[in-house]
């Protein structure tokens, strides 16, 4: 039932990593309509989030005794992007989007693990 | 072009700053890298570490070291420039030589480190990391002004 939400995750977030590498490419900082980008992935990545505390609460539990893990990918997920958004704002260069680029990509590779852990017991 | 602010300092510091321009990047990567060495680390040395003792205390050896290197790209200035540079060789040391043990005797590891097979199962960032660093730090002595 979470497979559409990592596959949409992961997607958008390849979608923003490609975006802010673009910008980066051309020597531009992030602007307001990459900000409107990390904007839907955190949403997404937060959601996600929720969705799987709630599940943990209702005491599903993934594969093993990986509920830590579990918790600590989707913290991380959730905070990705808004940090190297945050961190963006300080760097107004080409370097800004690459880290928000760097933090992007992170999202997908975390699904990756994500849906190892989860295609084992939740969902 | 303005990604040459190698000679800007912390304000009031007196710091030079590491971890600006193409070091805001390096900086990046290795927090993330630290975030994941350092938890993965944690989670296996408080639940498992009888399974696979020499694995995970290598693990936890790689996560000290990803710690100071992020601790001293972000606070900047010529000390701090050596700490990471010195971290950085052993970071180095630590990948090529637990890299090579893996290849050579995969039975002495029942589970994987993040140094395991050069960092393969982290898309050899391990391994490209620290010479990386080692350029950037190199490159940001003090004294060059740009």
């Amino acid at each position: 039932m979470l497979t559409p939400l990592t596959v949409a995750l992961a997607v958008t977030a390849l979608l923003l990593a490609a975006w802010c590498g673009l910008a980066a490419l051309r020597g531009q900082p992030t602007k307001d309509w990459h900000f409107g980008g990390m904007a839907v992935v955190s949403l997404l990545a937060v959601g996600q989030l929720v969705i799987g505390v709630v599940l943990l609460a209702r005491g599903e539990r993934p594969a093993g005794d990986t509920t830590a893990v579990l918790v600590s990918y989707l913290l991380t997920v959730a905070l990705c992007v808004p940090v190297t958004g945050l961190v963006s704002l300080g760097e107004r260069t080409r370097w800004g989007s690459a880290t928000v680029a760097v933090g992007a990509l992170t999202v997908p590779a975390l699904q990756l693990r994500l849906h190892d852990i989860w295609g084992g017991g939740l969902g | 072009m303005a990604d040459a602010p190698t000679a800007e300092e912390h304000r009031g510091t007196g710091r030079r700053r590491l971890a600006s321009g193409p070091g805001l990047l390096l900086v990046t990567v290795y927090a993330i890298i630290t975030v994941g060495a350092l938890s993965r680390s944690l989670y296996q040395l408080t639940t498992r570490l009888d399974q696979a003792p020499l694995a995970y205390s290598l693990s936890a050896v790689a996560a000290v070291v990803y710690v100071l290197i992020t601790a001293a790209l972000v606070r900047g200035g010529e000390n701090a420039r050596r700490l990471a540079l010195g971290a950085c060789v052993a970071e180095l040391a630590g990948v090529l030589t637990v890299g090579t043990w893996t290849v050579l005797d995969p039975s002495a590891f029942p589970d994987t480190t993040v140094w395991s097979g050069y960092g393969m199962g982290y898309l050899f960032i391990p391994v490209v990391l620290p010479v990386t660093g080692l350029l950037w730090l190199r490159g940001s002595r003090q004294g060059r002004r740009p």
